[in-house]
């Protein structure tokens, strides 16, 4: 049933990501029992594959007419391992939220695939989409907008069992609810409560909760946590670590708190202007980063700690990100960075590993896509 | 959301201090609905027109308590009284045909609520359920839809009852609130198109999407729920518009037809005699403007309780 | 609950020569509603002087913007009421001047940048306008003089071609050049103390440092004074001369920047630092503040940090701490610091 596909790869997509190896479910029944299928700690689950969104800008009241495209996405490949947690950053209009809603299939892709064990879910509808959301949640940014104000706590964190009833049979949900509150800390009495009688904390307990219930594989966290009070966000981060460790979870993490994906992330990747620019292990990014943006990134973060502060070299961009409707030729970064040639505005520079780089046994050595890659330590005094 | 805005102890500084303590006892469950109601409750503007309309309410389902004449039965009018004034016993006098006008006024009641009851339910109903399969669907359905409701909204409602009254032939209570809900229609719809719209690329939907929810529940149970408010406030109001409207066609004479009785009809049998016999005008334009008021009364503190854009 | 034990004047900053800009004294503001008296201000005390930064850090609820707000003056009243509590700019009073006395310091005296530069420009005026509108009411100005001082103001928040740009619609302006629009807006009249209430929280990272080094370098040049409004403890490290940390309407630690972030002397300060997770090293599981701040309805007796506090004991539920002045072990006094604990030694000295 699993055989590798060689795939056509565009000029500016990811060269060295492994292989998927594709699941050829002929009928619903087939793809929805792969869904179903254990994946090996390590072992990427969810592989994704020059993925592209592009967001048509049309003139015109009545007749609309295409003027142009925000390209929100474009061309973004990694993978997700079992069990770990990808951090992606950028800052706002890099396209990172958008990755999010698609690999959820909120959004349809304009082209690339998702492969979730296999199984390319941005082509699945029906019943194998259904069994897909099953297993892939997620966690929303603003716990006071993702939260139904006219359902009690009880009808939201249930509303996955009447949704999927083969999950929890009826008489057991009301148990189940009450259990997952609790497990999310939060008091199982309150369970006939509106949401608005909460603090956004606890309104964001109540969203893991919701994204729990059906037991899923996969969780994407889109800035769960930048709504919140640093003393509150510090508990949430700390529940959704003890919950990975519970249920084994696999997280995409997205959040633009550099900080917080470093604490939380196995691997990181960097993202500007709907790219890929860097990724790699927290160690790699956070201390060997390669790509000016990632150093640019890093350097800004204002660190609670005034001594080291003033001994830290800080890279001030000029400028604002470019509009992702006319982004500028070659690399994207180049029009605010300070090494770019020629050769930036002609090449696009490809997500891989330095080719001085290549083969040294060096942190360095991770897929960053820039043509003058070099190494620099911007978060050390 | 709408709830958020309700307490307020520090407008600034977010809504986290407003967490209830989650050690204390358990409160009183707050909903929009409860707010409202309790705001409600504390207004002398509701409870003076809920007064009236209980009142409009019982003259209009059982007439015969307050009256023991039927403005139906044989003998009722009696020419020989003909514009006669206020007396004992007929209190608000007797018309050009000789009828007991109190007795008219109070079964009056029933045609005016039966108009502002019918056309609002429909105008309700229909312009509802348009606006929120419009606002779902979007695109080019969306764009049909609303054009079409574009014209309904710019006919004048003269010339759309002079139409539908030449095609069924004849008008009574009934096709006046037909009439009046078909040209009615599109201004519910275009509320409740604006809150779909609103309020369907909200977080809570994308959240359902994500669990695999269909759109029948997303349309019910997420978004329906969370654009109810606006259209009871828009609805409460329209009972009063649509009450004055039905008198106005009467009064035109494209209405109420006689012998059934309506303020509007009986308005227009008065106005000739006005200055020598002013009550056979008074009483009826006071029954009508005391009604129409009162459910304006009414849509206004509705509002005031309900959009929590005006908290 | 109207104890104002902490009537301590906020320790002085060590230049006593200077009379302060700005001075708060015993400021209390609280919110009538449905449910009840919502206190968000109880008893807040501290100085600005000319050329100082003063960072208010504190959580959602903590007071720290309603604080700014009274001092601005821009508070609704009601819900809002000030029962007590003092605000002496220069030495004079402001809550016992005439609204137009009041309203003649707001803007060319004290101005405020706040967090969402968005909505507090009008969208159907364009920046020119805006800018030169203050010029205008203020200094009487003509249209042309004043679109000139606005191009030059721009010039000076560094957007780039100004003179190009003064006739665009603030929606044509990204987030950062937006808030340099605020800024320049606020230092318009030059004033002698500005208010930054989160000005760099909705922006990015980098735009972020962009922003708050021009407004460290602007107020260098004029010698205001700066009060700046925050939750962010990366951002204060930075530009704060001296820190105030709030919590439920009250100041629970005053210190220079260094000092602060070395030694804290209140528990609820050490729990802030050590549960942000740091970019430079990797840590283990962070330190969770237990608990959720409190209901500004019904403030607990005593410190109103103690549910959460793991040193409480009794007294901390019965006895409001006062802003302790904070010495070294030996009795020397540190200048600028106190804390409102009650054991404030031993969370100082470990």
């Amino acid at each position: 049933m699993a055989e590798p596909i060689a795939k056509d790869i565009p000029a500016d997509a990811t060269p060295n990501v492994s292989e998927v190896e594709v699941v050829d479910a002929a009928t619903e029944e087939e793809a929805v029992v792969a869904l179903d299928a254990p994946v090996e700690r390590g072992e990427p689950i969810l592989q994704v594959r020059n993925l592209v969104k592009h967001f048509p800008l049309t003139q015109g009241i009545v007749i609309k007419r295409q003027i142009g495209a925000v390209k929100a996405v474009d061309g973004v490949s990694f993978d997700l391992h079992q069990g770990e947690t990808l951090g992606i950053v950028g800052e706002s209009g890099c396209g990172k939220s958008t990755v999010a809603k698609l690999l959820m299939n909120l959004e349809r892709a304009t082209s690339g695939e998702v492969f979730y064990k296999g199984q390319d879910i941005t082509k699945l509808s029906g019943r194998a989409l259904k069994a897909v959301r099953r297993n892939i949640q997620m966690i929303f940014q603003d716990p006071y907008t993702s939260l139904n104000p006219r359902m009690t706590v009880g009808d939201i964190v249930g509303e996955p069992y009447e949704i999927h009833p083969e999950v929890a049979p009826k008489g057991d949900r009301r148990r189940k609810v009450q259990e997952l509150l609790d497990v999310v800390g939060l008091n199982p009495e309150h369970i006939n409560r509106y949401p608005h009688q909460f603090s956004g904390g606890q309104r964001q307990r109540i969203g893991i909760a919701r994204g729990l219930a059906l037991n899923p594989e996969v969780i994407i966290c889109d800035e769960p946590v930048s709504a919140l009070d640093v003393s509150v966000q510090a508990q949430v981060i700390n529940l959704m670590e003890q919950l990975q460790d519970e249920f084994n979870l696999s997280y995409i993490f997205i959040a633009h708190d550099l900080s917080i994906v470093r604490h939380i992330s196995d691997r990181v990747g960097v993202m500007y202007l709907g790219r890929m620019a860097e990724i790699g292990s927290d160690e790699q990014i956070y201390e060997h980063p390669t790509h000016p943006y990632t150093q640019a990134l890093l350097s800004a973060v204002p660190v609670p700690d005034p001594e080291a502060r003033e001994q830290r070299e800080r890279i001030i961009l000029t400028g604002d990100v470019p509009s992702p409707a006319n982004p500028p030729s070659g690399c994207r970064f180049r029009t605010r960075c300070w090494k770019a040639q020629d050769k930036c505005s002609e090449e696009v520079p490809l997500l891989a590993i330095p080719e001085r780089f290549k083969g040294a046994d060096t942190p360095a050595a991770h897929e960053s896509a820039c043509h003058f890659a070099e190494e620099k330590d911007v978060v050390h005094a | 959301m709408s709830e958020q805005i309700i307490e307020r102890p520090v407008p600034a500084d977010g809504p986290t201090a407003k967490a209830p303590d989650p050690g204390g006892k358990p409160e009183r469950v707050a909903s929009l609905w409860r707010d409202g109601w309790y705001d409600l409750r504390r207004r002398p503007m509701f409870l003076i027109s809920g007064f009236i309309i209980v009142c409009l309410l019982i003259l209009a389902v059982a007439p015969g308590l307050f009256t023991s004449r039927s403005p139906f039965s044989d003998g009722f009018c009696d020419l020989s009284h003909s514009m006669d004034g206020p007396r004992s016993g007929h209190w608000f006098g007797y018309d050009v045909q000789g009828c007991d006008i109190y007795t008219r006024t109070v079964w009056g009641t029933r045609n005016s609520i039966i108009v502002g009851v019918v056309s609002t339910i429909l105008t309700t109903a229909l312009g509802g359920v348009i606006g929120i399969l419009a606002g779902l669907w979007g695109g080019w359905a969306d764009s049909l839809i609303s054009r079409v409701s574009e014209i309904f909204y710019a006919l004048p409602i003269l010339i759309g009852g002079l139409l539908i009254m030449s095609m069924v032939g004849s008008s009574n209570v009934w096709t006046v609130a037909v009439v009046l809900s078909v040209l009615g229609w599109p201004q519910v719809f275009r509320i409740m198109r604006g809150e779909v719209i609103g309020n369907k690329y909200n977080d809570y939907v994308a959240a359902a999407r994500a669990l695999g929810a269909g759109p029948l529940r997303i349309a019910f149970r997420h978004i329906l729920p969370n654009t109810l408010a606006p259209i009871v406030v828009v609805s409460t109001m329209n009972l009063g518009v649509y009450i004055a409207a039905e008198a106005s066609l009467s009064y035109l004479g494209i209405g109420v037809q006689s012998p059934d009785i309506s303020w509007g009809l009986m308005i227009s049998d008065a106005q000739d005699r006005w200055l020598t016999s002013p009550h056979a005008l008074l009483f009826p334009a006071g029954a009508l403007s005391l009604t129409v008021l009162a459910f304006i009364m009414l849509g206004d503190v509705v509002r005031d309780a309900f959009d929590p854009k005006l908290r | 609950m109207t104890i104002i034990e902490d009537a301590v004047p906020a320790p002085r900053g060590s230049d006593e020569e200077t009379a302060p800009l700005l001075e708060v004294r015993d400021l209390h503001v609280e919110f009538h509603t449905r449910e009840g008296v919502a206190k968000a201000v109880n008893g807040v005390n501290y100085t600005v002087s000319a050329g100082e930064t003063l960072a208010v850090l504190g959580e959602s609820g903590s007071g720290k913007s309603v604080t700014a707000q009274a001092v601005m003056g821009i508070l609704d009243m009601p819900p809002a009421r000030i029962p007590r509590g003092e605000i002496l700019f220069r030495g004079q009073d402001m809550l016992k001047m005439s609204r137009e006395e009041r309203r003649k310091i707001r803007g060319a005296q004290i101005a405020m940048i706040f967090q969402d530069a968005l909505s507090a420009l009008n969208p159907v005026l364009t920046v020119g306008y805006q800018l030169g509108e203050m010029f205008r009411v203020h200094n009487g100005m003509s249209r042309k003089d004043a679109k000139a001082r606005s191009i030059e103001l721009m010039d000076r928040v560094k957007i780039p071609a100004a003179a190009a740009r003064v006739n665009d619609y603030p929606h044509q302006f990204s987030g950062g050049m937006r808030q340099r629009i605020m800024i320049a807006m606020a230092l318009a009249l030059e004033p002698d103390l500005i208010i930054a209430d989160e000005p760099t929280t909705a922006l990015d990272v980098t735009v972020q440092a962009q922003v708050m080094d021009l407004l460290a370098e602007l107020q260098r040049e004029y010698q205001m004074g700066l009060i700046l409004i925050t939750h962010d403890l990366g951002v204060v490290a930075d530009v704060a001369d001296k820190i105030a940390v709030m919590y439920a309407g009250r100041i629970v630690e005053t210190a220079p920047v260094h000092e602060l972030y070395k030694r804290p002397a209140h528990p609820y300060t050490r729990g802030l630092l050590d549960s942000i997770p740091r970019l430079d090293q990797k840590g283990q599981e962070l330190y969770a503040i237990k608990g959720l701040p409190p209901n500004l309805l019904h403030i607990p007796a005593g410190c109103a940090f103690n549910a959460r506090c793991p040193k409480a004991q009794d007294i901390c539920r019965e006895k409001v701490p006062a802003l302790f002045p904070v010495t070294e072990p030996d009795g020397t006094e540190l200048p600028g610091r106190g804390s409102a604990c009650h054991f404030w030694k031993e969370t100082i000295h470990g």
